[in-house]
């Protein structure tokens, strides 16, 4: 995968749980078919109020999103366990989020299923970023460049080898943890 | 060690544990149900091939719940998908919406939303279900893929929710890599006083320690108040660990504890053998704070967060459209009869649903009799709206025919467990989280109401 990923920023504030990542209506999608899984995808953030949010991360008739880069404040992903919830996001197009903080199950879910790759700010980018913005995550060095300059990020570690490999089962067979998988 | 520590050591063959450490773990019962089963499967599928068998069979429980009574056929289809594995795969411990293991669920629009539609194997809300079917026992491990699997917490085991691709990979190899979490105590003082139930405990907790106050961490509840509550308080405080963004809720052993596993386990025939975790002199907190019981008041939970609190009293300009009750949270027969004890003899003056969480409960409320009548027609005879049709309905919203869903921005004061923008219907809608009391009191002022002026 490419060292950086570039392209305009959609921005978040506080306490954007799964409600709003994919409300629950569009649970009846079961993601491990195809169809359906592409469908999640269009409907990716369509839960934030648009009184607060009146750019929509994915337009109207569309299956992607414009913006490969999620930017939040604290707590992105509370909530429910829902694994659609990275899911839709990275059905979208979605490829990183850089919050503040996480809850705990979406970020294992980033993890697990390899759908994108969650990073930790070390400062609030939420109130220094505006949606549409051009920014650049640096995998090698660990940093945002944006217009209002550059900024680290908390190191993947060993969630990244994770992601990079497609999530947890086909981590755990190439490093042996589970047998190759017979077809 | 904590008890979270001690039954995770256990479940990975180890003498000792410590927050941080990042531990294979045997899982005692996987849980899933119709909106998380399928796509968990597909997983299982995906990654173990078509022809795989699960790692136990009775070890796995599936109880459709969420998307039941409702016309959508993707919705219909998932409670069939699950029925096509279980046949497949002999599991025994699936409680199906239907009685015929070859049939077709398709929810019948016509029959209306309030008229049961299920069979003699439903269970209902999966949380409060596992606990009455008797898959929940002390010092085991369960997963579910659902948030509020950390419910079962309150039967001293560890239980936490998960995503469906580990789910995937606990059905094939019963194992999951967890990190163990650092364990905040909350040590109960003291009783509560009228009026104030178990929800006023966890919603005054969640108002303390913010909306992510335990991400990542344990929750234990310990002290002369702990042992106190009732089974249903304990359920409802750990039901809402997630809520704080907790890993897990959890209590310590006694004999009502005992009293609940045992006659659960006997009446449906599961496993009875079980080994609890007690309370050790050396235990380590990152968190450790006193509540005295005694002096909590009727607390809220105000939009958009859990975390948002304020008490009842405070609140009475908050105009309502609506009450709710129902859910793992606030769906047991307990949360019902506090419900009634309130608005019986008057008449609510919002419209006010009732979702029971089991079909036991439906029971319970049309075989308790006050004063001559049952409890399920006080509450009808006070306009509250009853479906016998036990599921998670509009706690979570759902697809839009739902009963009791906001389809509309409204606001709502509900006995369930979550309030982030969109969660019951309508994303500009606002939900205020409260105990079965004060929604009851608030349902029939139209307005946030302490419910103890109507306790006498």
């Amino acid at each position: 995968m490419s060292k950086v990923i570039s392209g305009p920023a959609y921005v978040v504030q506080n306490n954007i749980d799964t409600d709003q990542i994919i409300p629950a209506q569009y649970l009846t999608l079961v993601p491990t078919i195809p169809e359906e899984y592409e469908k999640l995808g269009s409907y990716a953030l369509i839960g934030l109020p648009e009184s607060l949010y009146p750019i929509r991360y994915v337009e109207e008739g569309q299956t992607k999103t414009k913006y490969p880069i999620v930017i939040a404040a604290r707590n992105f992903g509370c909530g429910s366990s829902r694994e659609h919830a990275p899911i839709a996001m990275g059905a979208a197009g979605c490829q990183v989020v850089v919050a503040e903080s996480y809850a705990r199950i979406y970020f294992r879910n980033c993890i697990a299923t390899g759908e994108l790759y969650p990073y930790e700010a070390t400062v609030a980018l939420s109130d220094k970023v505006k949606t549409g913005d051009h920014v650049e995550v640096d995998f090698d060095k660990d940093e945002i460049r944006t217009p209002a300059g550059t900024f680290k990020l908390k190191p993947l570690g060993e969630v990244k080898p994770v992601i990079d490999a497609g999530g947890i089962f086909d981590f755990a067979r190439q490093s042996g943890l589970i047998p190759a998988q017979e077809k | 060690m904590t008890l979270t520590e001690k039954v995770l050591a256990r479940a990975a063959g180890k003498k000792y544990v410590q927050p941080g450490d990042n531990i294979w773990v045997n899982a005692d019962v996987l849980l899933t149900h119709d909106v998380c089963g399928p796509g968990t499967i597909g997983v299982f599928k995906r990654e173990f091939g078509k022809t795989a068998k699960v790692w136990d069979k009775n070890k796995i429980v599936i109880i459709p719940d969420h998307y039941i009574f409702t016309a959508d056929s993707l919705s219909n289809r998932n409670v069939d998908i699950l029925r096509d594995f279980v046949r497949e795969q002999g599991l025994p411990y699936f409680y199906d919406v239907i009685d015929d293991p070859n049939g077709h669920w398709i929810f019948d629009k016509s029959k209306g939303q309030l008229a049961k539609q299920y069979g003699s194997h439903f269970a209902g809300v999966c949380h409060t279900a596992i606990a009455a079917k008797g898959h929940t026992r002390p010092g085991e491990i369960l997963f579910g893929t659902d948030s509020h699997t950390c419910m079962a917490g309150a039967f001293n085991q560890f239980a936490t929710g998960i995503g469906n691709t580990d789910a995937g990979f606990i059905m094939g190899t019963g194992k999951l890599l967890i990190k163990v979490p650092e364990t905040m105590r909350f040590y109960l003082e003291g009783a509560l006083p009228k009026g104030v139930m178990g929800k006023d405990i966890i919603l005054h907790i969640i108002g303390e320690i913010g909306f992510d106050g335990a991400t990542y961490r344990a929750m234990q509840y310990e002290g002369p108040g702990a042992y106190n509550l009732p089974m249903d308080d304990r359920m409802t405080v750990t039901n809402m660990a997630i809520e704080a963004g907790g890993k897990n809720g959890i209590f310590p052993y006694d004999e009502k504890c005992a009293a609940y596993v045992n006659e659960r386990t006997k009446l449906n025939g599961t496993k009875s053998d079980y080994q609890p975790v007690e309370l050790d002199q050396d235990q380590k907190f990152i968190y450790d704070k006193v509540i005295d019981l005694s002096k909590l008041e009727p607390t809220v939970a105000q939009h958009p967060d859990p975390g948002n609190r304020a008490l009842a009293k405070t609140l009475d300009k908050v105009k309502l459209d609506r009450a709710y009750i129902g859910s793992c949270t606030g769906g047991k027969t307990s949360d019902f009869l506090a419900f009634a004890q309130i608005v019986k003899g008057h008449t609510v003056k919002i419209d006010t649903f009732g979702v029971p969480a089991t079909p036991e409960v439906v029971f319970d409320l049309k075989n308790t009799q006050w004063d001559g009548k049952s409890v399920w027609d006080h509450l009808v005879g006070a306009g509250v709206t009853m479906t016998e049709n036990a599921s998670c309905a509009a706690c979570l919203g759902g697809p839009v025919d739902t009963f009791g869903r906001m389809n509309k921005p409204m606001s709502c004061i509900s006995a369930t467990n979550r309030n982030f923008p969109g969660r019951m219907g309508h994303k500009e809608s606002r939900v205020y989280l409260a105990s079965p009391y004060t929604v009851a009191a608030s349902a029939l002022t139209g307005h946030i109401t302490d419910p103890r002026e109507y306790l006498s």
